[in-house]
């Protein structure tokens, strides 16, 4: 257990990440973990996120060590694609029963191994640790070594517990199993100046297809994507490659970082999503390749890919922008992709309603995914009558946003796509963005919208114009027990303090406060996860300005 | 007559079972404004609910105790009190259905317990109802999860009543079974009126599961029986339970508040149908009414025109015990051979499974038995098997992730019997063989040209 807490330590101590650098050492150690609150947490544990990371590596047995809860309820469940081998889709777990508790589990793990191995013959299994074989101590690493020993397979162990945090941090904690067990222990047949990593791309719904023409074009060769449509011997032969481009900026940061470190393989951070941003990564790619050796002529041949690719994709585009210019979107998502989409869909002239990002630099997208972030939790149970008045009250013809949402916005006979994990379409690429943008299409114009919300006959009144009536007693009534600052109380700053904009504003006011950290320590905002210290900063600024006599003697205080 | 075998494996390749714990928010879930917790970490919520959802198509009132590991190895008792106070805080439920799971269970947490230290801490909770149920994860499977907590819910909610009360001749309390969806409750709901009586149904999701537009809806489940409903179940002048499974709950009504009860095994099928309603007609006074008159005789010409298509045929079914049994006993009706029967979890009801054997085991043992077979019958997780297998796959029990109306399947009653010789016999159909010139010619393998390109249902 200590190795697994110094493990979970050192992802937190993320150099690469910006966010992490800015805080003080003793906030670092904390974690970049939002402390759950029972009763009101949503999401998956670390199990799940070091599955999502990992099960997308197509022929190798993946070998959930638990009782039937972890893998027996969750199977199957993903859309990530395989050009090859489909033994990622087959299902195995240990299935621990009330024996394996009392005597251990790991004679159950080991055999379980066995009959993987003699049945399927996989390049390598890979052994999940979950809860309950952590709380009784079995000992998966020692296992997995004993197995692969005595099979002569790579067996390894993810040690990712559900317990030990989030999703967020199963992805890390797969990496670094990536990192420890597999990475550099096998060689390329061949190598050539233009082989790249992929890290952070799980391929759903074929997505890394939609991308993979176009590098074959280039001559450039994805040596090993992490890990999806990926394969065992190219992950574990990836560190041959010259540069990587990083997808998902949270998920697996730590494998770029260190075969950075380890292998002197130059990242940096792109997404393929939207033409400008499908673009851009590509110019990083070919300049990334030519700074390792590749020749210039890579950029020339890259420009003029990217010219007639995107004067394709805008030929295309073009046909919807009459439909579609000035429609309304609403995105709400903590998916951690996502984001990317915003530039997107402003290119065909959508605007985004709910944030006020015009232009997207890569300063506002970071800003657009801390203000996602922040509202996708607060939207998952909120009533249909309260998300109608929303979506009227941003005048939206649409929402985007992950699958926990869709029936919130359904019931209130809002257009709605989604733009998560488990979404059916691919969106990456010049040819996603068309898809994209035709499914939106396609939700837009569908006749159903104008018949679901006609009244039945035996109705007098329709169902919005009763939520309408209900939504304003609502307001009248908040606005009469609270008086007239009911709406700064009704505005939650910190998420996970749970302190509202005018509590803020009046401790500040009261105390002359000047720095978030002042505002931590009197009320406890921004204490949690961090993530609204920016927006406990914009407080602080529109704070009327105190007189100089009033902030000394809080200095002195 | 099955003989009843557990798998030697020591690895489960490709689940047909499910947790326990889910099984018992489930059954929560029939309760009205009702907010179910598993007490465990939160992905043994999270997993639970993406499973739901994707069968329902719809959102679903599931939280989380968010044990850490450091909660878990020190006990949960403050998670479990803050879990409470956060959801009546935020839901304003009626009852919060509690369910433990494996991490929780291997600690010990003493759960009543806490609730009977929360109860003090806490008298402003003194009209939430808070229930209680023991689902360890490394034990049992869904089915059972459902089963214990319908019993606990009867146990903890159900009223004693005056022991010099007459009873409601009218009121009749029922208990579905994990496999009966919200469609089947809503057609027995039908039944019961027309006999002039006033069920009571435990759980009941078809007010909370059936996929309808709720004009004003709660984070916590807005259809089900109310636990108001629920207490004066002891009033009833009778229990029906369906499906093995629910006969602990029925039991526990009876010791409890003293309802006869009678277990009806399945409700699919002719001669269980006839049985069913002479019972009804039986307690309530009355005669089969006409319209169900005329579905028997539209049943029975649905089993005229439909035995030339189900005669002869092998099928494979992998399902929890009540469902393996309903299934395999009305297909055996029809004229087909159980060649394959995997099941999850033991139960009295699997020994009466008209098959050789029955396997406690997975759909790796289920795939590698079904060869040859006509037809599979098993939740959408048989997609790969019939795939590899080139045999249809008609989706039954949960989850069923892949295809619409999962709430809507309706089996039971003569009209639900009607129905599904109706779309399995499709099924059949769309299997039809073409002949071929070579058919008949001395030496032709007939796999050769085999069956029409299976299409899965």
């Amino acid at each position: 257990m200590t190795t697994l807490a110094n493990k979970i330590q050192e992802v937190f101590n993320e150099p690469a990440c910006g966010k992490n650098q800015a805080k003080s050492e003793k906030e670092r150690k904390k974690g970049c973990t939002k402390q759950l609150q029972p009763g009101g947490a949503a999401g998956g544990c670390a199990f799940d996120g070091a599955k999502i990371a990992l099960q997308p590596l197509t022929d190798v047995a993946h070998l959930v060590h638990g009782p039937i809860a972890c893998e027996g309820n969750s199977w199957d469940n993903r859309g990530a694609k395989s050009s090859g081998s489909r033994l990622y889709r087959t299902s195995f777990t240990t299935d621990m029963n009330e024996t394996d508790i009392v005597f251990g589990g790991e004679k159950r793990l080991f055999k379980s191994i066995k009959e993987v191995i003699d049945k399927y013959d996989p390049p390598a299994v890979f052994v999940y640790q979950t809860c309950v074989p952590a709380m009784i101590g079995d000992d998966v690493g020692a296992v997995c070594k004993a197995a692969a020993e005595k099979f002569g397979k790579p067996v390894i162990p993810v040690i990712s517990p559900g317990f030990v945090g989030p999703k967020n941090l199963g992805n890390k904690l797969a990496g670094e199993a990536l990192l420890d067990h597999v990475i550099g222990t096998e060689e390329p047949e061949y190598t050539t100046p233009y082989d790249i990593n992929i890290i952070g791309e799980y391929n759903l719904a074929g997505e890394l297809w939609q991308v993979k023409p176009l590098l074959d074009e280039l001559g450039i060769r994805v040596l090993s994507c992490i890990s999806g449509d990926g394969r065992y011997h190219e992950v574990a032969s990836s560190h041959r490659a010259r540069v990587a481009m990083m997808c998902c900026s949270t998920a697996m940061i730590n494998i770029a970082r260190k075969m950075e470190e380890r292998y002197g393989i130059p990242f940096f951070e792109g997404s393929f999503y939207g033409v400008g941003d499908m673009s851009d990564s590509l110019r990083q790619i070919a300049r990334l390749l030519i700074q390792r050796g590749a020749p210039d002529e890579l950029m020339e041949r890259t420009e003029a890919l990217i010219a007639r690719e995107e004067a394709k994709a805008w030929a295309s585009l073009k046909a919807y922008m009459p439909r579609l210019a000035g429609k309304k979107v609403l995105l709400i998502t903590g998916g951690v992709k996502s984001w990317s989409v915003v530039s997107a869909l402003q290119e065909v002239g959508i605007e985004i309603v709910g944030t006020s990002i015009k232009k997207s630099t890569k300063e506002d997208k970071e800003r657009i995914k801390e203000i996602m972030g922040n509202d996708a939790h607060m939207i998952d149970d909120l009533p249909p009558r309260q998300m109608y008045k929303m979506l009227k009250d941003a005048k939206a013809d649409i929402m985007l946003s992950g699958g926990r949402t869709q029936f919130v916005a359904l019931k209130a006979k809002m257009p709605w796509l989604d733009i998560n994990q488990e979404r059916h379409y691919a969106y990456a690429g010049y040819a996603g963005m068309v898809a994209l943008v035709n499914e939106i299409d396609k939700a837009l114009s569908n006749p159903v919208w104008q018949q679901v919300r006609r009244p039945a006959p035996w109705t007098e009144t329709t169902w919005e114009a009763r939520a309408d009536a209900a939504n304003a007693l609502e307001a009248a009534q908040l606005a009469e027990s609270q008086g007239p600052d009911a709406e700064r109380r009704a505005r939650r700053i910190c998420n996970c303090r749970n302190v509202n904009a005018g509590a803020i504003e009046d401790t500040v006011r009261a105390h002359a406060l000047t720095t978030v950290a002042q505002v931590t320590e009197r009320i406890g905002a921004g204490g949690g996860c961090g993530g609204c210290s920016e927006r406990i900063s914009d407080i602080l600024a529109r704070s009327s300005p105190l007189p100089a006599g009033a902030e000394r003697a809080s200095q002195a205080a | 007559m099955a003989k009843i075998v557990t798998s030697k494996k020591s690895c489960t390749v490709n689940s047909l079972k499910m947790s326990q714990p889910i099984g018992g928010a489930l059954a929560f879930m029939g309760l009205r404004n009702a907010m179910p917790l598993l007490h465990g970490s939160q992905g043994c919520t999270s997993f639970g609910l993406v499973l739901f959802v994707r069968h329902f198509r719809e959102a679903i009132p599931l939280q989380t105790t968010a044990m850490s590991e450091v909660a878990t190895v020190l006990g949960g008792f403050d998670n479990v009190e803050q879990a409470i106070v956060n959801i009546a805080g935020r839901t304003k439920p009626d009852i919060i259905g509690i369910c433990s799971t494996g991490v929780t269970e291997i600690k010990g947490d003493d759960v009543e317990g806490y609730i009977k230290q929360i109860r003090a801490r806490h008298p402003e909770l003194d009209n939430l109802a808070l229930v209680y149920v023991s689902t360890p994860d490394f034990k049992d499977a869904f089915e059972d999860g459902w089963s214990k907590t319908v019993a606990k819910i009867v146990d903890e909610l159900v009223k004693e009543p005056p022991a010099d009360m007459a009873r409601n001749s009218w009121q009749v309390n029922v208990l579905p079974g994990s496999h009966l969806t919200p469609g089947d409750i809503d057609e027995l709901r039908e039944i019961f009126a027309a006999f002039d009586l006033e069920p009571t149904f435990l759980p009941d999701i078809s007010g909370s599961l059936d996929g309808h537009v709720p004009d004003e809806f709660t984070p916590t489940t807005h259809g089900g029986v109310s636990v108001g409903e629920v207490a004066s179940m002891g009033r009833a002048a009778a229990t029906i339970a369906i499906g093995e499974q629910m006969r602990a709950a029925a039991e526990a009504m009876e010791r409890k508040a003293g309802v006869p009860y009678v277990v009806f095994d399945r409700l699919t099928g002719l001669a269980a149908n006839d049985e069913f309603m002479a019972h009804l007609s039986r307690i309530s006074g009355r005669p089969v009414p006409a319209k169900y008159r005329r579905q028997r005789s539209q049943l029975v010409d649905a089993m005229l025109d439909g035995h030339f298509f189900f005669g002869g045929k092998t099928i494979a079914i992998g399902a929890e015990p009540d469902l393996l049994f309903t299934l395999s006993s009305f297909l055996t009706e029809m004229g087909c051979t159980v060649a394959a029967a995997v099941t999850t979890t033991t139960s009295p009801v699997l020994a009466r499974v008209p098959a050789e054997e029955v396997l406690i085991g997975d759909l790796e043992d289920f795939e590698a038995r079904a060869a040859g077979c006509d037809l599979l019958l098993t939740h959408s997780h048989g997609r790969q098997a019939a795939e590899r297998l080139g045999i249809p796959l008609y989706r039954v029990g949960l989850p069923m992730f892949d295809r619409l109306g999962a709430a809507h399947q309706v089996s039971v009653g003569y009209r639900g019997t009607r129905d599904l010789i109706f779309q399995i016999g499709n099924v059949f159909m769309a299997q039809g063989h073409e002949p071929h010139p070579d058919d008949w010619r001395p030496g032709h393998d007939h796999s050769v040209h085999g069956h029409a390109p299976a299409t899965a249902h």
